[in-house]
């Protein structure tokens, strides 16, 4: 047992074990505590319908966070790309291909700029990005004049839809499935890619990897772009579940994916994190509603349940940090 | 007669409306180690910066093999053979050893995923061989964070030479570091002679620059006021003149 301890594995990766074994404990207490919800499959079906949305962004806004910069405008690049995919697919009889790829640049184009702040003209990311989140609601609501954009025509019944949301073995939602993939292919590029390697050198010590030959305001600015494409991706999923476009969609998920991000371990300073610690983060968040309303207890208990774990686990983080130091 | 390595020609740097460097000319011979000394706000770092190519010069010639180069960027110095080993800066704390060790120059392959059996298997050759690191404390997968300030300094001297680089460039090696690190950090410099390596560094301490270097080039406000060969002049006289530039502002040329 103290060699399974003290192994190499344990010991690089205490941050995830820890945040596994949380997860593990919070789904004992729903399956203890609510069995009559916990035993069966329909719950576990609505986890994985619905964790993918905010999921996808909360892998992708890791990169972003590792950097120690922070994005808060993605909740209107999802609208704003959710609105662009609804218009062209409905005025294009619904030309998938058409509406990914202008949706998907889009939310691309919408985090060159916010890059570009940040990096060029050196704007602190968390004051830039509020500015964009303004702004780019403001489009939708503009663009919409406040009404929504049916896509049921178009979309129910096609193949893209088909791979996109609906359910495979008529039991696991598509996304989930995307989602799972996407994860991995992200920790992959996290961990293994020259890019990911920067992102931590970066967020590490911006003049030391400068120093090294990393160009710091690219890498900043990809990190940027990438959580763009997310966004517009992560809408275009929603658009197919609800087959429905609605001017708020997006605004509700700035915290959830968040707070997954920092519950699942990333550093708040930069340079350290971990995509499996924010997939294990996404779980958690993603469940707490749900579970606490099978508990018994009322809604009303969500907010500060959420609230509560945000805050015990990113000071549990710091003072591990703190420790290290 | 010594064959030259590297030569700046006339070099003007300006931050803003700032000169930080006013036509400054260098030449570095192969096998030649230099000390660039002056005091703060000199424009040591900032010379040494146009060396590895952080800044770029607003006017001026750099030549490096006779050859008349624009160093763009720091990747581009290092391809060239110009290395830089700044104190502490140089490495990230919370990476371990083997991707401090490649950061900038990873090894991948053709997508750009990182080889990283290589990466580790070439550091602990880097840390055993070059380093000389015995500590079994001390592996390819340390964290920086954990390391002294000799063994950082030894691991950023270490990749240089593993990288095998033409020209080391230091900057302030022996800043707090102890009497034995110190020891190690100017015996290494010496020993760059050997190999017919050339060096340039920056030190505050005139004894230990004293010691180790070849020549020394006295900076002032931008320009070179002063240059030196060891056998022209003893540590006294150095350390005399060093005292009467910070007194009256300039060096007494003596003909």
């Amino acid at each position: 047992m103290s060699n399974l301890l003290n192994s190499y594995f344990v010991k690089t990766h205490k941050l995830e074990i820890s945040i596994t074994i949380i997860a593990i404990v919070l789904f004992l207490i729903y399956f203890l505590g609510a069995p009559h919800v916990f035993t069966r499959f329909p719950i576990y079906r609505a986890f994985m319908q619905s964790m993918p949305f905010f999921g996808i962004i909360a892998i992708s806004a890791t990169f972003v966070v590792t950097l120690g910069e922070i994005d808060l405008s993605f909740p209107s690049i999802v609208g704003i790309t959710s609105l662009i995919f609804g218009m062209v697919m409905t005025s294009t009889d619904g030309n998938v291909f058409i509406a990914f790829i202008l949706a998907t640049s889009l939310g691309m184009f919408a985090g060159l700029v916010n890059g570009l702040l940040v990096t060029k003209i050196g704007i602190p990311s968390i004051v830039a990005t509020i500015g964009t989140l303004f702004f780019w609601r403001g489009l939708v609501n503009v663009i919409s004049q406040g009404s929504g954009i049916a896509i049921v025509d178009v979309a129910d019944g096609t193949w893209h839809h088909m791979i996109f949301v609906e359910k495979l073995f008529g039991k696991i939602p598509m996304q989930f499935i995307w989602f799972i993939v996407l994860t991995g292919l992200m920790q992959w590029v996290y961990r293994y890619h020259k890019f990911g390697n920067h992102i931590h050198f970066v967020g590490d010590n911006k003049a030391s990897a400068q120093m090294m030959g990393i160009n710091v305001d690219n890498v900043k600015i990809i990190a940027f772009v990438q959580l763009g494409f997310f966004s517009a991706l992560a809408g275009i999923f929603t658009m197919y579940e609800m087959l429905y476009f609605w001017p708020t969609q997006g605004e509700g998920l700035m915290l959830t994916t968040l707070a997954a991000v920092f519950v699942g371990g990333t550093s708040v300073f930069g340079g350290k994190g971990t995509i499996f610690g924010t997939f294990i983060g996404v779980l958690i968040i993603g469940s707490l509603e749900s579970g606490i309303v099978a508990l018994g207890l009322s809604g009303f208990y969500v907010k500060f349940i959420n609230g509560l774990m945000i805050t015990v686990a990113v000071t549990v983080y710091a003072l591990i940090q703190r420790r290290k130091n | 007669m010594a064959e030259e390595l590297l030569k700046l020609e006339n070099i003007y740097k300006n931050f803003g409306n700032v000169k930080v460097l006013k036509d400054v000319n260098i030449k570095i011979n192969k096998g030649e180690v230099v000390a660039l000394i002056g005091d703060n706000g000199a424009g040591k770092s900032t010379l040494i910066k146009v060396i590895t190519g952080v800044h770029s010069p607003n006017s001026g010639k750099v030549f490096f093999k006779n050859e008349e180069v624009q160093i763009k960027s720091v990747a581009q110095s290092r391809k060239m053979g110009i290395e830089a080993v700044y104190q502490e800066r140089a490495l990230c704390d919370q990476q371990e050893l083997f991707r401090n060790i490649f950061a900038g120059r990873e090894i991948t392959n053709s997508f750009g995923f990182l080889d990283i059996k290589k990466q580790r298997k070439e550091a602990e050759k880097i840390l055993r061989d070059y380093i000389g690191f015995t500590s079994k404390a001390i592996t390819v997968d340390s964290q920086v964070m954990g390391l002294s300030g000799g063994e950082k300094q030894g691991v950023a001297f270490g990749r240089s030479l593993y990288f095998n680089s033409d020209l080391i460039v230091l900057d302030e090696p022996t800043m707090g570091l102890s009497i034995q690190e110190t020891e190690k950090v100017l015996n290494f410099v010496k020993g760059l002679k050997n190999e017919n390596k050339s060096a340039i560094f920056i030190d505050h301490n005139i004894i230990h620059v004293y010691g180790a270097a070849d020549r020394f080039i006295i900076l002032d406000r931008g320009e070179v006021v002063g240059e030196f060969n060891k056998e022209e002049i003893s540590r006294e006289e150095l350390v005399q003149k060093m005292i009467q530039l910070h007194e009256s502002g300039k060096i007494k040329v003596e003909d």
